[in-house]
């Protein structure tokens, strides 16, 4: 309980710093995924109720941008590169062994929500495609072997060769 | 130095002091720690260097150096020695010791860890890119020292904006975000614009999949694109200005944040600027994944807080932009030429390139290609230069088939256009755009087909669904793709997907439905037979296609 009370104080204070102008709305909405880990609907109508908008406003903008997660996020987070560079050099395989192996859909998550397979369309990392992010870790010049030993790893599973 | 408070002759002062700290080292290492490098381990490098200069003793003679990227990203963690422009590939903390040992201490260069492909940096022209990996970009003395902040000294001592505009309608410049608007004139009409205040956004929304050279220019050189924004804003008359980044970047942002502070502490951003009567504030606004917020119109409503959608122009943002005021909108890239131009003059700057395209150009080089990087050559240079003297071809001896220039939304040219030069208008000729700069080799191993459809996927991902040319015509292509390449393809379709992509490319609101069918029209124009191919017999040679029947 007194996690949630210190969240909503630290939002409290994101939301002072910006005068609860509505121009700030997107800076907000960063603040607040990085405190609450991800938006959910009572979050985005608290922010709508702050600042004083239509909750249909908050919602659309939240929606509109592919940054915003609007769904809890598993325990770890592997993203998979779909840049051009990435997907010239093999990334599409790779995504398809990594659904095959942990049971999952890019976008989802396993059932017991220990892993989320997301998607992004570029991380800038396009000389060393191709590239997958393990829990904020960069994997470039990936493989099939390397990113599955890699994701049991943090899972705790098998230790992986790097 | 920092929170010192800077006159206008202090620069120079400035600049002096940190030439003569700096030559009282004989070597100087840097270490690109760049988002390339950084996961390659580039931050162990640069302990490990820092750790073994100590153990030899050479700590006192030897710089070591956290800088910015070099280009050379494709064989990261990437270390420079000066002088002499000794270039270590692949470093690693294990090989640290003996390089400093024989380069440092014994006066020998360790030849095989040396970058051998001389040609990479001989076809380049590195005038945006002039600091990357030799300055240390958390450091505004390194810039100082550089001559960063002259040019910014030079306009507010002797020139007036007038005079500013005039250089820089003179030397050509026009907009590296990928429209090629004449820079000049539209700092003029912001100038002229008579309704305050008025604002500067700085485009840094990389969006391009495929593209890091804004990133890389911001990681290595945060300062150069700072300068760039207080000229222009002395030039039209702007107090505020926003530069807006992607959030995918993080290196990069702190970089700026902590520029921006820096330049802040030392009186170069904020009131009374070098103790002048000049004034400019500059605030970080981020992005958050949305391709089309690149675009003019829709980054303004994304700064003020709104989904990212563009709107008709006129009323063109120079007269009505941020909160309805006259805003300047310039792609960083653009901005961290304004100093050169401003210290050398306009006529300096035409010299480079062609005469219709002056200057230089960033490119991202990716794909199959033996030397992928980030590289800044001439207007004008051929796509054949590009892709084998600079990128060296296409490794493991395959063929190479196309090059995709300006990203999802540029074009595909085959072989035959090889010896293209590299400008706007030529580009545009064959069906592709200069776009941000975005340069992705295939090889003979790429299906033209999937590669178009993978683009249209991308741009029905992100098409704003504002305006229904965009919205519905792309999402109809993908769906005559679908069935191409699942083999239910009809010969109609050609025709139906020429129809669909000029009307969508003639009628879309903004330049993302504009441009998002030119992958689709150059694969048609030049690689038809592979679509025969695909919608005749079925097959795909590079054996990319039909994926479903294969696995039912």
């Amino acid at each position: 309980m007194s996690e949630i009370d210190n969240r909503r104080l630290l939002l409290e204070k994101v939301l002072k710093e910006h005068n609860f102008q509505e121009s700030a709305l997107l800076e907000i909405l960063h603040r607040a995924q990085e405190i609450y880990g991800y938006l959910d609907k009572d979050l985005l109508m608290d922010i709508s109720g702050s600042l004083n908008i239509p909750p249909s406003h908050v919602y659309g903008v939240a929606t509109f941008y592919s940054y915003f997660k609007l769904k809890k996020p598993g325990e770890h987070i592997v993203t998979g590169c779909l840049g051009t560079a990435c997907y010239v050099k093999g990334v599409e395989q790779i995504m398809q062994a990594i659904e095959a192996e942990f049971d999952l859909k890019r976008g989802g998550s396993t059932p017991d929500g220990k892993l989320s397979l997301l998607v992004t369309r570029c991380i800038g990392a396009c000389a060393m495609a191709p590239s997958i992010v393990v829990d904020d870790e960069v994997i470039g010049k990936a493989t099939k072997g390397v990113v599955i030993a890699k994701i049991k790893s943090v899972l705790g599973g098998v230790k992986a060769e790097t | 130095m920092e929170g010192l408070k800077l006159k206008l002759d202090d620069l120079q002062r400035v600049a002096e002091h940190e030439v003569d700290f700096q030559r009282a080292y004989k070597y100087r290492i840097n270490v690109c720690c760049s988002s390339g490098c950084v996961p390659f381990g580039a931050l162990k490098v640069l302990k490990a260097f820092e750790d073994a200069v100590k153990e030899f003793g050479v700590d006192k003679e030897c710089k070591v150096a956290r800088t910015g990227c070099i280009g050379t990203c494709s064989v990261g963690p990437a270390v420079l020695i000066e002088p002499g422009d000794y270039l270590y590939q692949s470093v690693t903390p294990e090989k640290v010791r003996e390089i400093v040992r024989d380069h440092i201490v014994l006066g020998l260069p360790v030849k095989d860890m040396l970058y051998k492909n001389q040609a990479y940096f001989q076809k380049q022209h590195r005038l945006v890119l002039r600091n990357a990996g030799k300055i240390d970009p958390s450091r505004i003395e390194d810039y100082i020292s550089a001559g960063g902040y002259s040019a910014l000294a030079k306009c507010l001592a002797t020139m007036t904006s007038q005079g500013v505009i005039y250089e820089v309608r003179t030397s050509g410049l026009r907009g590296r975000g990928g429209a090629g608007f004449s820079t000049g004139q539209k700092w003029g009409l912001v100038a002229r614009a008579q309704n305050f205040p008025k604002y500067i956004v700085a485009n840094l929304d990389e969006g391009d999949p495929g593209v890091f050279a804004n990133r890389t220019l911001a990681e290595a050189d945060p300062h150069a694109i700072i300068e760039g924004m207080l000229i222009a804003a002395y030039a039209v008359g702007a107090q505020k200005g926003y530069i807006y980044i992607r959030s995918e970047y993080p290196l990069a942002i702190q970089t700026l944040q902590k520029a921006i502070a820096q330049a802040k502490a030392m009186s170069l951003l904020g009131d009374n600027i070098l103790e002048m009567s000049f004034k400019f504030d500059l605030e970080l606004r981020f992005g958050a994944g949305a391709f089309v917020a690149g675009e003019e119109t829709a980054i303004l409503a994304s700064v003020e807080g709104q989904r990212a959608m563009p709107r008709p122009r006129p009323p063109y943002p120079a007269n009505s932009g941020l909160w309805k005021k006259p805003t300047l909108i310039q792609n960083v890239e653009t901005l961290a030429n304004i100093p050169l131009i401003v210290q050398n003059g306009g006529l300096w700057f035409t010299k480079i390139g062609t005469s219709k395209c002056t200057g230089t150009k960033c490119f991202s080089l990716t794909g199959q290609i033996n030397n992928p990087g980030l590289i800044e050559v001439p207007m004008g240079i051929s796509l054949r230069e590009v892709v084998f003297d600079i990128g060296g071809g296409v490794p493991d001896g395959r063929k190479f088939k196309a090059v995709l220039v300006g990203g999802p939304s540029g074009g595909c040219l085959p072989d035959t256009l090889l010896e293209l030069p590299i400008d706007y208008d030529s580009l545009t000729k064959v069906g592709a755009i200069m776009g941000s700069g975005g340069i992705v080799v295939l090889d003979d191993q790429s299906c033209m087909v999937d590669t178009a459809k993978f683009f249209t996927e991308f741009c029905v991902d992100e098409s704003c669904g504002k305006c229904t040319p965009c919205r519905a015509g792309l999402a109809r292509i993908k769906e005559i793709f679908d069935g191409i390449t699942q083999g239910t393809g009809k010969m109609d379709d050609i025709a139906t997907l020429e129809k669909s992509g000029v009307f969508i490319r003639d009628a879309s609101l903004c330049g993302l439905g504009q441009t998002a069918p030119n992958p689709v029209l150059t694969t048609l124009r030049y690689f038809k037979d592979e679509y025969l191919e695909h919608i005749v017999e079925k097959k795909c040679k590079a054996g990319k296609c039909f994926k479903n029947e294969k696995e039912a």
